[in-house]
């Protein structure tokens, strides 16, 4: 299956202020009680949002001032904790296309990236920025360009990055890899044959 | 000289992607009833099948009852993501330990029992405590649902080598402590995300000396800092938990095995990307404050006052503090605790059980604390039973369930209600984690769950003088 490229995301942006942001906060366990990933959007950071509602404040993903962003902007080891792929699909199916942080948890970014959502970084001080921009003007419009590896917003010029591997394969529309590793499907059988535990032992 | 990293890297990868990444086969692929089911579907979306169906094991573990083995199961989603997983390996010829089998159990528990999880191998399942098979000489690691859906059709994945850090762990461990500590001291030491980017390989006298089920214990607690997969070099404590195993080799094959296996373990001159040391002999019990598990002090330390901390740290533990309900500079010990869980793929062995169990042998559980012990296996769960350790915890009051991993996320009926403080041996203290949004959940050592569920209050396990046997 070939998968579209992608060069860029441009929209408006929702802030996600706070390091350390597990999966278990992306989407709570109890979600994860279904056979497909339908619906999951509903209840993207759901404990949270109930929380802040609790407390009088809004959490970002209920702020209509955010409605139908399209980039996320978060902070330090976001995703980290448990590998369910439901946090990613939560966040696409929400409608974000594009996430700047500070830095994400390996497994997160790999799934992120599987499913055509770039995950770049940006350093902290550019981060904060972009974030405080969004915040004073929520209708300001960001521009994350793969090519040129820049965000751009009102005044802002920010680089961002992203492993080669990652950006090859979403400005080619490789990313749904599962092909390539399909591809001269004899060769890896021939190779596994030969791997020690078994042929030797096994 | 080249490091278990190297070879194990080297051996698997099959050829250089065009994307720059390795393809790397994978020996193992593990699931379960809750990763698995989207992956499934999208294979068949694109006509295709597993291409190794021998070379993937399934069991249930995240979602099932830990009270009853009941078919229908009570709770229908539980009932159709079980009968899901059954109709998906029956239709693809793969090996299924199933609700009440023999060898059923928590997916990082099973491997290593049933002889699955050996040195030198690469092992992937839709679980990031994946990397508690590290503890073999293993690469092991974590993966999501469409990268499940790539091992099931490929058994490759598309990977990024990560460097490598080397923790080696210096001294001697005290009485009263466990693999747990040295895992919780680490992680605090280094930072939940210190080991992004890295495989972890950990050594020094403190790991030789440990036991198969400690290392488990330790590789489990990597991807807590960062790391997604942690490893120790296989040798003879290694061997000798695997001879005999269902799956191990068996015979001159066993004698070659053993052989390839030295051979792939680190050479002793071969440099890391990053070498760290750890005090062991500094490091007493230790319990989590917070909401991330590098949030956490010895027992008998006040939790810090978090404008002692780094900038960066202090916002989120002052968040953590009020989450939890604790004061700055307060101890942890003391804390009332409402649940005391013993279970999960970090702490539910049966050397786990006996740790607990001889703390609480002629006790019992305080009026108000709510104890359950869930195993980590059937097999471990039998294996107890032999012993007794099933009386011994039922005749303290704790509820003695089915293996699973229950309490430790909170996906079945085992779950935290409202602000329950709970003393748990599992992973995670995330918000929400153990099934209640404003549940509190504090990390601690199988013997230090056990002690503070008699106590009704978090002690610290070295006060406590267990009858009928050592703490282990």
């Amino acid at each position: 299956m070939s998968a579209s490229r992608i060069l860029s995301v441009s929209g408006r942006a929702l802030p996600l202020v706070g390091d350390d942001i597990d999966t278990d906060r992306i989407m709570p366990a109890r979600h994860l009680r279904a056979i497909t990933f339908d619906g999951l959007e509903q209840h993207l950071f759901g404990d949270d949002r109930a929380h802040a509602a609790r407390e009088g404040r809004t959490h970002p993903v209920d702020d209509a001032r955010f409605a139908g962003a399209s980039l996320m902007v978060v902070n330090r080891n976001f995703g980290c904790g448990s590998s369910r792929e439901h946090a990613p699909q939560g966040i696409v199916r929400w409608g974000i296309r594009g996430i700047i942080g500070e830095s994400f948890s390996e497994i997160f970014f790999g799934n992120a990236v599987m499913l055509g959502l770039p995950a770049v970084t940006a350093s902290p001080a550019d981060v904060a920025a972009l974030q405080a921009e969004i915040e004073r003007d929520p209708q300001t419009v960001v521009r994350l360009d793969l090519e040129s590896m820049r965000a751009t917003s009102g005044t802002l010029d920010i680089a961002v990055h992203l492993p080669a591997a990652a950006r090859d394969a979403l400005i080619t529309g490789r990313w749904d890899g599962l092909g390539l590793l399909l591809q001269d499907f004899d060769q890896v059988r021939a190779f596994a044959a030969k791997l020690p535990y078994l042929r030797d032992f096994a | 000289m080249a490091t278990l990293l190297d070879k194990v890297w080297d051996l698997h990868t099959v050829r250089r992607l065009p994307t720059g990444q390795t393809q790397l086969f994978i020996g193992l692929h593990l699931i379960h009833e809750v990763t698995t089911p989207q992956a499934f579907a999208m294979l068949r979306e694109r006509g295709l099948t597993p291409a190794f169906p021998d070379r993937i094991f399934g069991t249930m573990d995240h979602i099932i009852p830990t009270s009853s083995l009941r078919r229908p199961a009570r709770d229908p989603v539980a009932e159709e993501m079980i009968a899901t997983l059954e109709a998906n390996c029956r239709e693809h010829h793969i090996p299924l330990f199933g609700l009440g089998d023999a060898h059923q159990g928590i997916v990082h528990v099973i491997g290593p029992e049933l002889g699955l999880t050996q040195p030198g191998m690469t092992i992937a399942c839709g679980d990031s405590h994946t990397s508690t098979h590290g503890a073999f000489g293993a690469l092991a690691f974590g993966i999501g649902t469409s990268q499940v859906r790539d091992v099931l059709a490929s058994q490759c994945l598309a990977m990024d080598k990560p460097k490598l850090r080397r923790v080696r762990f210096a001294g001697t461990m005290g009485s009263g402590v466990t693999a747990k500590d040295l895992a919780l001291s680490m992680i605090r030491q280094l930072g939940v995300n210190g080991g992004v980017g890295f495989a972890y390989e950990y050594a020094g006298d403190a790991v030789t000396r440990m036991t198969m089920d400690e290392r488990m214990t330790l590789c489990n607690l990597s991807i807590e800092g960062g790391a997604r997969m942690g490893y120790v070099n296989p040798d003879d404590t290694t061997f000798a938990f695997l001879r005999g195993r269902e799956h191990a080799p068996k015979g001159d094959a066993w004698e070659r095995a053993v052989a390839w296996w030295r051979r792939m373990a680190s050479d002793a001159t071969a440099p890391a990307d990053d070498d760290r040391v750890i005090d062991v002999d500094r490091i007493g019990p230790v319990v989590t404050w917070g909401t991330n598990p590098g949030q956490s002090v010895a027992v008998d330390e006040p939790i810090p006052d978090p404008r002692s901390l780094p900038p960066g740290e202090r916002e989120a533990a002052l968040e953590a503090l009020q989450f939890m309900g604790f004061d700055a500079g307060e101890a942890v010990k003391g804390r009332r605790v409402d649940v005391a869980f013993i279970g999960s793929c970090t702490n539910a062995r049966l050397s786990d059980l006996r740790a607990a169990a001889s703390l609480v042998r002629g006790q019992r559980v305080a009026r108000h604390v709510r104890g359950l012990v869930v195993p980590g296996s059937r097999e471990v769960q039998h294996a107890a039973e032999a012993e007794g350790l099933d009386e011994v915890f039922k005749a303290a009051g704790f509820e003695w369930r089915e293996p699973g991993c229950s309490l430790c996320l909170g996906m079945n009926d085992d779950k935290l209600s409202g602000a329950q403080t709970c003393a748990s041996s599992s992973n995670r203290n995330f918000r929400g984690r153990q099934g209640s949004p404003t549940g509190r959940t504090l990390l601690m050592s199988p013997a230090m769950v056990a002690a503070a569920a008699v106590a009704g209050e978090v002690v610290d396990v070295r006060s406590v003088v267990p009858r009928g046997g050592a703490v282990q």
